[in-house]
């Protein structure tokens, strides 16, 4: 009796995911979430019928691991950093997927001429391009207001805490940046033990003086709050308290750290064809411009700047608050994940040591 | 049936059956069977009745706690994707210089594991013991993937001249059994050099022994505080009329239902510099606008917010003892001539120790493995252990260093537990 109960309850829940088209996106959660839902799940149901579930991490990578190594993968797309997507595709736990596949510009151009550099990898597709980069308080500065990386680490001519991620990633690149190092010089200088040294001393000018974040959220609400006058963000969020929520905030683009968010497919998706279907829809021109209404990252396809206007508000220009515009790529640093693959490990330790040191 | 003699009724039975005729049940048996069937089957229903939180507990805690500390000193990552390569180390003693044979292995192992894609895997296991080499894997494979041509050494010298680094290849051995003991070595600072000889990693990398000693210790001084704040007050709930204390006692319960996150945040808005306890201060004018006090994002904010949240589990098994005991052993021990401090000493805080005793490893064992509190509020110097477990947990993604930290973590609160047990007894433990 017993037994027949679970066979049948068994039974019917395989039933019941046989039957519904379905494809099950893992990704961040927040307002970048929202604007997958609006401008790629949406329209995606309404044209193919097939169902998308949303499914929020704090990092998708790491479920998705999970899920490779213990045989059981319940996700279908993923959303994930690039040295993540390389990491992972390197480890055999992705889809390949070829760029052939993906659908041309509306001018014809194959996408493999059409997305940004280093956009394509050999199993994941960026949809999106995002910065790291510096906001202040405009209320917090009455006599001329910071306008460069060095300013940042300016505690005399610019007094009040700081804030910075508790990451070496996002504030090596920034420390050398403000002591004078061209953007392009960044990772070469990063690769010696004396620009780690010369980092890791700049940033001990301002140590007493920083508060120290973690997650996304974190800094613009320390910002909100005025417990720091400055701190590094992610640029959708800044945009997103600066005009969804009226606060006095400025983005300055200098030393901006630019990353890429990519989706890819893991290996033994539940879903695959549903997936590829996914995948081939949300990186189409028209859909990554669409995605640029709801918050200020910028398209992975060259194609799409062109079709970018206005925010959902109907007035806000979204063209000079991308991180791809020529003001914020000025002196904007491109993240490398090779160099992170290798370096990440031993970074973060003395990154740690550093920290713990006080 | 070795049960049998520790059975009182199977006793009697036996005594009785050897007295006379024996004993037989209504429908004939002997009794003594019919006890001891019945007693089996009330065994059996009782483990059935256990069954199901057995099966949970090792299904969703032993098997996984378990995978995850294999994990601490297992990683097949090389081994199992460079065959040959291994085998060649296997069968050479430490310091033997590659020769032909084990360059040949090497290439084609590369070239293999380039083709399976599993060379990612590769280098990032030999990249946990000497940072920069995960690329030297995963370029060579890019550029191997297909085929290479004889001589190997000199072909592989050609992509990268670090292949010919001998502490490349005193790592490779290390990492060509999938058994290790680098991943402990990690978790206490230590390293192995060329020659395979352990010794500490270079100062600015040191930070693991710095954070296990910091976590012991702020977990004894969370427990302190938590004993001296809340001592006083599981006495008072515990002495005041029920309506009263009732009304207390949801003031301790009400933070304890709250969640944790909306706790920590809540000390965040309290304490930061622009906060309400600092501008209460400027207001009274206590300290001036220009020196507003730093009580967040440092030890201080880890020490105040963890004491918070969990002083409820001090209180708790101190009031459920302290309830118990009798009012009139303290009120003849001062009739018989003893100050309060001494009736206070002898009499009352003896009997409270099993509550005490509770509460105090509950604390201490809560506040070992903290993990989001210290996160938010601990700034750079209130970090704990466990927000290193979780960074190689969901950052690096270096599990098998996690796991090792973990099970450090689990040994050493295993090791206070007996120590606790040697010089308290755990028969002296009370919950409620």
């Amino acid at each position: 009796m017993k037994s027949t109960l679970i066979l049948s309850t068994a039974l019917t829940g395989l039933a019941f995911a046989a039957s519904a088209q379905e494809v099950n996106v893992v990704s961040w959660g927040g307002a970048y979430e929202t604007s997958q839902v609006e401008a790629y799940n949406k329209p995606f149901t309404e044209e193919t019928g097939i169902r998308v579930n949303m499914i929020a991490a704090d990092n998708p990578a790491t479920p998705l691991r999970a899920q490779v190594e213990a045989r059981n993968v319940t996700g279908d797309v993923f959303d994930v950093e690039v040295s993540d997507a390389i990491r992972l595709c390197d480890e055999g736990a992705l889809m390949e997927i070829d760029p052939a596949d993906l659908p041309a510009a509306p001018d014809g151009t194959a996408a493999a001429d059409d997305f940004v550099p280093g956009a394509l990898l050999d199993c994941a597709v960026a949809n999106i391009v995002w910065g790291t980069v510096i906001a202040f308080n405009t209320t917090k500065f009455d006599e001329g207001a910071p306008a460069t990386a060095a300013d940042f680490f300016d505690l005399e001519a610019f007094p009040g805490q700081r804030g910075l991620p508790r990451n070496p990633k996002r504030t090596l690149y920034l420390a050398l940046i403000a002591d004078g190092v061209p953007a392009e010089e960044v990772y070469e200088v990063l690769g010696t033990d004396e620009g780690v040294d010369r980092a890791f001393a700049k940033l001990d000018t301002i140590k007493s003086q920083t508060v120290w974040w973690e997650a996304g959220a974190q800094p613009v609400q320390l910002l909100a709050d005025g417990e720091v006058v400055m701190t590094t963000a992610y640029n959708g969020r800044v945009f997103d308290a600066m005009v969804a929520e009226n606060q006095p905030f400025e983005i300055i683009w200098d030393g901006q750290y630019m990353d890429m968010d990519m989706f890819v497919i893991p290996k033994d998706a539940p879903n695959p064809e549903a997936a590829m279907e996914y995948l081939k829809f949300a990186t189409d021109t028209q859909r990554l411009a669409d995605q640029a209404r709801y918050i200020a990252y910028g398209p992975a396809r060259q194609s799409s700047a062109a079709l970018v206007g206005l925010y959902q508000d109907g007035v806000t220009e979204m063209g000079p608050h991308m991180p791809t515009s020529p003001e914020a790529l000025a002196n904007a640093v491109m993240d490398d994940p090779e160099f992170w693959a290798d370096h990440a490990a031993e970074l973060t330790e003395r990154f740690n040591s550093w920290l713990a040191s006080s | 049936m070795a049960n049998a003699a520790l059975d009182p009724h199977a006793a009697i039975a036996t005594t009785a059956s050897g007295l006379g005729p024996a004993l037989t049940t209504a429908d004939g048996q002997p009794l003594a069977r019919a006890l001891a069937r019945s007693q089996r089957r009330a065994r059996r229903r009782a483990f059935l009745l256990v069954l199901p939180l057995l099966a949970f507990i090792v299904i969703t805690f032993v098997v996984p706690i378990g995978q995850m500390l294999q994990r601490s000193f297992y990683n097949d990552g090389f081994s199992a994707n460079m065959p040959q390569v291994s085998a060649w180390f296997a069968a050479t003693e430490r310091g033997t210089d590659p020769d032909d044979a084990a360059w040949t292995a090497l290439a084609q192992d590369l070239v293999a594991s380039a083709d399976a894609r599993s060379i990612g895997v590769v280098g990032t296991r030999v990249n946990y013991d000497m940072p920069g080499t995960r690329s030297l894997f995963t370029a060579t494979g890019r550029q191997v993937r297909g085929g290479l041509e004889p001589p190997y050494r000199e072909a592989l010298l050609e992509i990268n001249d670090s292949w010919g680094d001998p502490r490349l290849w005193s790592v490779m051995r290390e990492a060509s059994t999938p058994v290790t003991a680098n991943f402990y070595l990690s978790a206490v600072d230590r390293t192995r050099d060329e020659d395979g000889r352990i010794q500490q990693v270079a100062e600015q990398q040191r930070i693991y022994l710095t954070l296990f000693w910091r976590t012991f210790w702020l977990s004894a001084v969370i427990t302190g505080l938590t004993f001296v704040l809340g001592f006083p007050i599981a006495h008072l709930l515990a002495t005041l009329p029920m309506r009263q204390s009732n009304l207390l006692m949801i003031l301790v319960l009400l933070p304890f239902w709250t969640s944790l996150l909306v706790r920590t945040t809540s000390w965040m808005v309290l304490l930061q510099q622009q906060g309400v306890v600092n501008d209460i201060l400027v207001w009274m004018g206590v300290i001036g606008g220009g020196q507003r006090l730093q009580m967040i994002y440092n030890q201080t904010g880890t020490i105040i917010a963890m004491t918070h949240i969990l002083l409820p589990f001090m209180i708790l098994p101190l009031y459920s003892v302290m309830r118990t005991i009798n009012p009139s052993y303290v009120r003849a021990a001062r009739s018989l001539g003893a100050t309060s401090w001494t009736a206070f000493r002898r009499v009352y805080f003896p009997q409270t120790l099993p509550g005490l005793g509770a509460g105090a490893m509950l604390v201490f064992i809560l506040a070992v493995g903290y993990y989001i509190t210290p996160a938010l509020v601990g700034g750079s110097s209130g970090q704990l252990i466990s927000n290193m477990i979780a960074q190689h947990m969901t950052g690096t993604l270096n599990w098998s260093l996690a796991a090792a930290l973990a099970a450090l973590l689990l040994g050493a609160v295993l090791v206070l537990y007996w120590l606790y047990d040697r010089l308290v007894g755990v028969d002296n433990l009370k919950l409620g």
